[in-house]
């Protein structure tokens, strides 16, 4: 495609495609600057340099020629600091991607993760492990996963009209769905009460402080292969923008298409909410934001909307880590407090060159 | 170009028969228009023939082939395109990027656009008389410039039988006029419905008349718009007369209660 175009009056337009090479850029460096960032700060405060030198130490071998990093500070960057800071980047992508093919596939910019009610019904298992102990034999990631996955197959049945899945009727089955299993959860919290309380309410609210490497491979290995399929779909999701009958007549498989997308974005929601559970407003305003800048041209907004999820969430949790020492706060109580006034900015913005 | 024929059409929407039996044949490079009451069927039957539903009975054949049996709907929007109204379109998609969505069942697996899909998007923008909006913000648009940017959306596809539903929607009387007069130039053969019958016999070789799902007459525009049928099907009062400027049919209206003793007003019928 055509990089910029010389209008009537000889001046220079960026299209759009120019601009998502720029913002590509600038997001890519973000995310390197932010990592760096958010592993040298904390409670105990360590040089970028040095948070360089241990993290060369163990992926490039110890072939440097520098003096090996200090123990302590090998353990809280490489165990604690690192996998939390890849654990953001994951979960804010697979937030953005999320919200970015749900906001397409059911036609309608307020839709987030979340519409289709999969994090109520994942919070609803996680918090009865948390109250109730081990639900067959299920740790808490695991019941999130598994109850994401049901309440997917049951809005997808109440969803659907004549076989193919309606919208409207998926966004409605998703909100009803979503009421109800948040009654459950507030009733398995009112029942439990204490100390075990918090955890719940800051589980609820998402948390990356369980990130370990352990932990970390499923939900990349999901996010990455999630969006490198939609990135396959691109095309096809710029047409389904422009509604179904548009999509139908440009060869689409519309009804097969919405299922497949949706069970792709369900699917990189249960993995981002069983390690990191609910975090709000990323999936929402990610896509948003960079649409904003770059229009909807799905091959770029995906790309670009993941790496503005990640940026934006290993931010948020370096805020939420440092900025009330040593309480931590919640990722959504730091993700709406930055996140909501700074996308009202963009929106005001709207339409205007940059 | 390429011929359409479509045989025996029914389609059921839930447990409703929407279209009942309906066969037709549309030569190749010419101009069919669907006229009919509201709830006729008339969109229904455009939709089965691009592909965004599947009849309950019959067949759409598109150059001697069915397009939901023998075509996969890649195959099928290859052929047959549409111009339809769109559900939301993107905040901030220039002219160009709008235009080249309709490139979608000539990509590749990975979707990237070649020059020669560059070129059939200018070349189509420039056919509408379009080629200086394409960097223009879509949404920006009048009315009338957002209808030819459609029509080259749907050009850009390449397809040989045009569907459009309703293209002069939400246009004033000169972009009515223009928007047709395109339409009619191209060399692909077009099936168009459209709500105004004087529209419709000015613009078409062909006419439809649908009613209660049901094809109900059909031919050249002079002979089927009759004062008869008008009464019958629209429930109207007509006169048919002859346009002074073009010499085409040329229809005037009077709702029936206007003149409930005079059934015999088609005085001058031809």
């Amino acid at each position: 495609m055509i990089d910029a175009v010389a209008t009537e009056s000889g001046a220079v337009v960026p299209t759009p495609r120019s601009r998502a090479r720029v913002l590509g850029l600038v997001l890519l460096a973000l995310v390197l600057l932010s990592a760096v960032l958010a592993t040298s700060a904390g409670a105990v405060r360590i040089a970028p340099s040095q948070v360089l030198a241990v993290v060369w130490s163990h992926v490039g071998g110890l072939r440097s020629g520098g003096p090996a990093p200090h123990p302590i500070h090998d353990q809280i960057v490489w165990s604690v600091r690192v996998p939390r800071v890849l654990l953001a980047l994951i979960a804010g992508a697979g937030l953005a991607v999320a919200g970015t093919v749900l906001q397409a596939v059911v036609g309608n910019p307020l839709a987030d993760p979340y519409v289709l009610g999969v994090s109520a019904g994942a919070s609803a298992a996680a918090v009865a492990v948390f109250t109730l102990g081990a639900v067959g034999g299920l740790g808490v990631s695991a019941a999130a996963f598994a109850g994401a996955l049901v309440t997917l197959v049951l809005v997808l049945l109440l969803g659907q009209r004549d076989g193919r899945v309606d919208p409207v009727r998926l966004l409605l089955a998703g909100v009803a769905l979503g009421y109800l299993f948040q009654a459950v959860t507030s009733y398995l919290q009112l029942r439990q009460g204490g100390a075990q309380l918090q955890a719940v309410l800051f589980w609820l609210l998402g948390t990356l402080s369980g990130a370990q490497w352990s932990s970390l491979a499923l939900p990349a290995l999901i996010v990455i292969a999630s969006t490198a399929w939609l990135l396959l779909k691109a095309r096809a999701l710029n047409a389904l923008v422009l509604g179904d009958e548009v999509a139908a007549s440009l060869g689409l498989r519309v009804g097969a298409l919405r299922l497949q997308l949706l069970v792709v974005a369900a699917l990189l929601t249960a993995a981002v909410i069983a390690v990191a559970g609910g975090i709000g407003f990323v999936g929402l305003i990610a896509p948003h934001a960079v649409r904003l800048v770059i229009g909807t041209d799905h091959r770029a907004l995906l790309p670009l909307a993941a790496l503005t999820g990640g940026v934006f969430l290993i931010l948020a949790d370096l805020v939420g880590r440092t900025a009330a020492q040593p309480v931590e706060l919640p990722l959504t109580v730091v993700t709406a407090l930055v996140g909501v006034p700074f996308f009202l900015v963009l929106l005001r913005r709207q339409g205007r060159p940059l | 170009m390429t011929s359409l024929e479509v045989r025996g059409l029914s389609v059921d929407i839930g447990r409703r028969t929407i279209v009942d039996d309906v066969s037709f044949a549309c030569a190749p490079g010419t101009v069919t228009g669907i006229v009919g009451p509201n709830g006729s069927g008339k969109s229904t039957v455009c939709r089965v023939v691009y592909r965004a539903l599947r009849p309950a009975a019959g067949s759409v054949l598109v150059g001697g082939r069915d397009v939901h049996r023998d075509l996969s709907a890649r195959q099928a929007a290859q052929r047959v395109s549409a111009m339809v109204q769109d559900g939301f379109l993107a905040v901030d998609a220039r002219v160009h990027e709008a235009v080249m969505v309709g490139r979608t069942p000539h990509f590749g697996p990975l979707g990237r656009a070649s020059h020669h899909d560059n070129d059939v998007v200018a070349d189509a923008l420039d056919r509408v008389g379009a080629g200086h909006l394409r960097t223009r913000l879509f949404t920006a648009l009048s009315g009338g410039e957002k209808q030819r940017v459609l029509l080259a959306r749907a050009m850009a596809q390449q397809a040989d039988l045009l569907v459009l539903d309703e293209p002069t929607n939400h246009l004033d009387i000169a972009g009515q006029l223009e928007l047709l007069d395109l339409v009619t130039h191209l060399p692909v053969t077009v099936v168009t419905v459209l709500h105004d019958l004087n529209l419709a016999a000015a613009a078409c070789d062909h006419l439809l008349v649908m009613a209660g799902g049901r094809l109900v007459a059909q031919g050249a525009p002079a002979e089927v718009l009759t004062t008869d049928l008008l009464r019958e099907v629209f429930e109207v009062h007509a006169h048919c007369g002859t346009n002074p400027l073009t010499g085409r049919a040329q229809l005037s209206f009077a709702p029936r209660s206007a003149c409930p003793t005079s059934p015999s007003i088609a005085l001058e019928s031809p």
